[in-house]
């Protein structure tokens, strides 16, 4: 055989190798990593993010997202607006079983909106501006809102608008529900087991619409509550999945040198997680915009960037992230500069009251960022006294505006008619909540942009103006905007597709396989 | 006896109900609620979210009303629901208590027997290089936390030398039965165990050795010795049986606080018992459930105390029951 033939054949191999490693294998199992133990898996009454981890795979929306959040089918198969943007109608598929063999239709779809205006806070702020829900047949569902809403398709993935079965709910107190601890959805995993304190056991829905799919045959969500042992978990390969911030962010880089580690900080961008501190506009030194200002121009982000994050996210430029509609990086600049802040400080009259910082209780790595914060703060001159609590403690203290400086971090869901509006309107402001407007900060322009902003047809209108909105609340300040957080996942690189959507590991697995 | 058991009972009672009151009202006065920690979690909060909640557990009521409730639920072995978990209380506890007795009853074996091994060899070797070498080994695990202590083991026998099992009761996914899964759980209890038992051992050791050499030097020894017995009767009968009084005392007091005391060995290895169930509660402010646990813990410290009573009487025939 001529040198040239058996180059031919050795490359014709490759190829075909590679083009076979692409060609999902069916079989095995996954265990991943699920931190902390969510408190139920009943995505339609708790909407915490381990919750909504485990659950996408039991629940499915109407619709998923890409990951430049374009709307992409999954209980719906198409989708259509009318021409005033006022009533949406969704065609559902067909074919689709409950895990129980009832099948899906229209009628669940009505339910599942109804029960949630009563049992989950976002999608009743979400479905504010829906006038009526209709079923003209069994796989049709239209939506007629009482107003335009520009971000109205980017309310339906999972974890905002799970689909719930009628046929077990309604009637019942949903509070006691034995379903429950047991939950019946559409999805491609079925509930199995649950060891409290040990694991979540998902298995294979056999009946899947999408033929072939899931690939994989079981999931294993492992509860491991120290963060060390998690890594070693994964060191010693117990687990495969480290979803985006089960382990602290100085693990990554030495977990993502291990073998045959795959890192991807994808799948964050329907949330895009963005970290600023509340700032509580309302009394004492930060009530002056000038303070403000200078806590931006004090407060080296890089720095945090680069050491108490590993590098990884992005330093935010203002209210929203730039990973989200409408986002402009044309807004004023505040990089790191300390004698512009003491020259800030100084110019407002600040005299060294004493202001109090609080720390998010979130582990090590915001326990370091809160010190980075204070050192910076203290460098200017600027006499901060950090109050330490756990999360409930602290949640109780923004909530009754018991605080100067608190850090925190919220999801953006794509739109800042969902996501970042609600931190800056005047309406949004209520004593004993934890989000929304908690820093207090009032301004008639801004209600007025947020208001318009989220009602405004065509799209270069709401682009206009959002990117006014941005440019005012950069210029004000009402909180310190930090960074876009990335929350990398680590899995063994055998684990092929597991993030396809701009959801990423909170959409289930049902795109994955494993290359064994 | 009887009459000395049921009085210790009523008065038991008693206490146990003082613990509740002074415990509902301790933890209440946490900043947060489970509404504000829920609230948090959603990623989404308005009034009408954390009101429906406070609604849902009852916290809407006033507090002497919620403590009533809370009594007569208790009195009729009701020790409530967990609206976090959804779930009742006594349900969560009892599916952990299999676990925590598992981990904490082997660790109490394993640091009485050393302790008491290591104390004898101590006071009989009083002042030799083995009664030095025991001292130091057993303050070693003393002195460092158990949280350390236990990293390093992971990273020894599981990292380094991959012998035992990193994390968990069992090996998740295997199914195992019968023996093979005795075996199973032995090698993932051996390392928390062994962290939990060292810590103890020092305690028993340091009070063995010092209580022997006290007794030692006691007027009776001198007259088992001149009656001819031999040294290593001496010891086992005579200064050992005299001399495990503070021990049993002290075993005693560390038996009540098994169930709730083993928080940071079961964080670390995910050892899924009643330690964790409380830490998760007290920072989700799971009242029912905190409480719950509380009242299990109390409730085994009161047992074990007549409990030790009771062994007192048996080790030492002098002491009577006085009612």
């Amino acid at each position: 055989m001529s040198k040239r033939v058996l180059l031919g054949l050795v490359l014709a191999c490759g190829l075909t190798a590679s083009a076979l490693a692409q060609e999902p294998k069916t079989g095995g199992v996954i265990n991943a990593v699920i931190q902390p133990e969510p408190p139920g898996l009943m995505l339609a009454m708790i909407q915490n993010g381990p919750t909504q981890m485990v659950s996408g795979n039991i629940f499915e929306g109407l619709l998923r997202y890409s990951p430049k959040l374009e709307p992409q089918p999954e209980l719906a198969e198409s989708w259509s607006v009318s021409e005033d943007a006022k009533t949406y109608t969704f065609k559902l598929r067909k074919g689709v079983t409950w895990h129980d063999g009832k099948p899906f239709t229209a009628a669940d779809v009505l339910f599942s909106v109804e029960m949630l205006k009563q049992t989950h806070a976002r999608a009743r702020n979400n479905l504010a501006q829906v006038d009526k829900v209709e079923a003209p047949d069994d796989y049709t569902v239209v939506f007629t809102l009482k107003q335009p809403f520009g971000p109205f398709l980017g309310i339906f993935e999972v974890g905002s608008m799970p689909m719930v079965p009628k046929h077990l709910y309604e009637g019942t107190d949903f509070k006691t529900n034995p379903y429950n601890n047991a939950p019946v959805g559409t999805g491609p995993f079925m509930f199995k087991e649950w060891q409290k304190g040990s694991f979540i056991r998902l298995v294979k829905n056999p009946n899947y619409y999408e033929k072939g799919k899931p690939y994989i045959d079981e999931i294993y969500w492992q509860i491991i509550p120290d963060a060390a042992a998690r890594s070693v978990a994964y060191e010693t390969g117990k687990v495969d999945v480290l979803p985006g911030g089960s382990v602290e962010n100085f693990d990554v880089p030495r977990l993502s040198k291990l073998k045959d580690t795959c890192v991807t900080g994808a799948g964050w961008e329907f949330f895009s997680p963005l970290a600023w501190l509340w700032l509580n506009n309302r009394q004492g030194p930060l009530a002056d915009k000038r303070v403000r200002q200078a806590i931006m121009y004090a407060i080296d982000r890089d720095f945090a960037k680069d050491v108490i994050w590993n590098g990884l996210g992005k330093v935010a430029t203002g209210p929203s992230a730039s990973t989200i509609k409408y986002y402009t990086d044309d807004v004023p600049k505040y990089p790191y500069d300390p004698a512009k802040a003491k020259a800030l400080l100084k110019e407002a009259g600040y005299k060294g009251e004493k202001i109090r910082l609080l720390p998010l209780a979130y582990g090590e790595t915001w326990q370091r960022w809160g010190e980075a914060v204070k050192q910076n703060l203290m460098d200017v001159g600027m006499n901060i006294e950090t109050i330490s609590t756990d999360v409930a403690g602290g949640n109780q203290k923004i909530g009754d505006w018991d605080y100067d400086i608190a850090f925190t971090y919220l999801y953006q869901y794509g739109d800042p008619a969902l996501g970042v509006g609600r931190n800056y309107v005047s309406s949004a402001i209520a004593k004993g909540q934890v989000f929304n407007n908690v820093e207090g900060y009032t301004n008639p322009e801004i209600d007025k942009l947020f208001a318009d902003g989220a009602v405004a047809t065509p799209d270069s209108k709401r682009k206009e103006i959002y990117e006014k909105a941005q440019k005012i609340l950069v210029e004000d300040v009402p909180v310190a905007w930090m960074l876009e957080l990335q929350f990398p996942t680590i899995t063994r690189c055998k684990v092929k597709n597991l993030i396809t959507t701009g959801i990423g590991v909170n959409d289930g697995f049902k795109d994955a396989w494993l290359d064994k | 006896m009887l009459s000395f058991v049921a009085q210790r009972v009523v008065k038991g009672v008693i206490v146990l109900l003082a613990i509740v009151v002074l415990n509902f009202f301790l933890i209440r006065l946490a900043p947060g609620d489970p509404a504000v920690v829920m609230a948090g979690e959603a990623g989404a909060s308005d009034q009408v979210f954390v009101q429906q909640l406070r609604e849902k557990f009852g916290l809407d009521k006033p507090l002497p009303e919620q403590l009533f409730i809370y009594v007569k639920g208790i009195a009729t072995l009701d020790l409530g629901f967990s609206f976090r978990q959804q779930a009742p209380v006594s349900k969560l506890i009892l599916e952990r208590l299999p676990a925590t007795l598992l981990l904490t009853l082997t660790a109490f074996a394993i640091s009485l027997a050393l302790g008491v091994l290591f104390g004898t060899f101590a006071a009989r070797f009083a002042g030799t290089f083995l009664d030095t070498a025991i001292t130091v080994f057993a303050l070693i695990f003393y002195a460092m936390p158990i949280f350390w202590v236990a990293l390093m083991g992971i990273l020894l026998f599981s990292v380094t030398v991959d012998w035992l099992p990193s994390f968990g009761y069992e090996t998740v996914g295997a199914n195992l039965t019968g023996f093979a899964h005795v075996v199973d759980v032995a090698k993932h209890l051996i390392m928390p165990a062994m962290t939990l038992g060292l810590f103890f051992m020092a305690t028993y050791t340091r009070m063995t050795r010092a209580s022997m050499l006290e007794v030692k030097r006691l007027d009776f020894v001198k007259t088992a010795r001149a009656k001819g017995l031999s040294d290593a009767v001496i010891q086992r009968r005579h200064v050992l049986r005299n001399a495990l009084l503070p021990v049993v005392t002290l075993a005693g007091v560390h038996a009540g606080t098994l169930i709730g005391g083993a928080v940071i060995t079961e964080t670390v290895f995910a050892w899924p018992g009643i330690g964790r169930l409380m830490y998760d509660a007290l920072l989700q402010r799971d009242y029912n459930l905190l409480l719950g646990v509380f009242v299990t813990c109390s409730v085994m410290v009161l047992i074990f105390n007549l409990i030790t009573d009771l062994v007192y009487r048996l080790v030492d025939p002098r002491i009577e029951f006085a009612a």
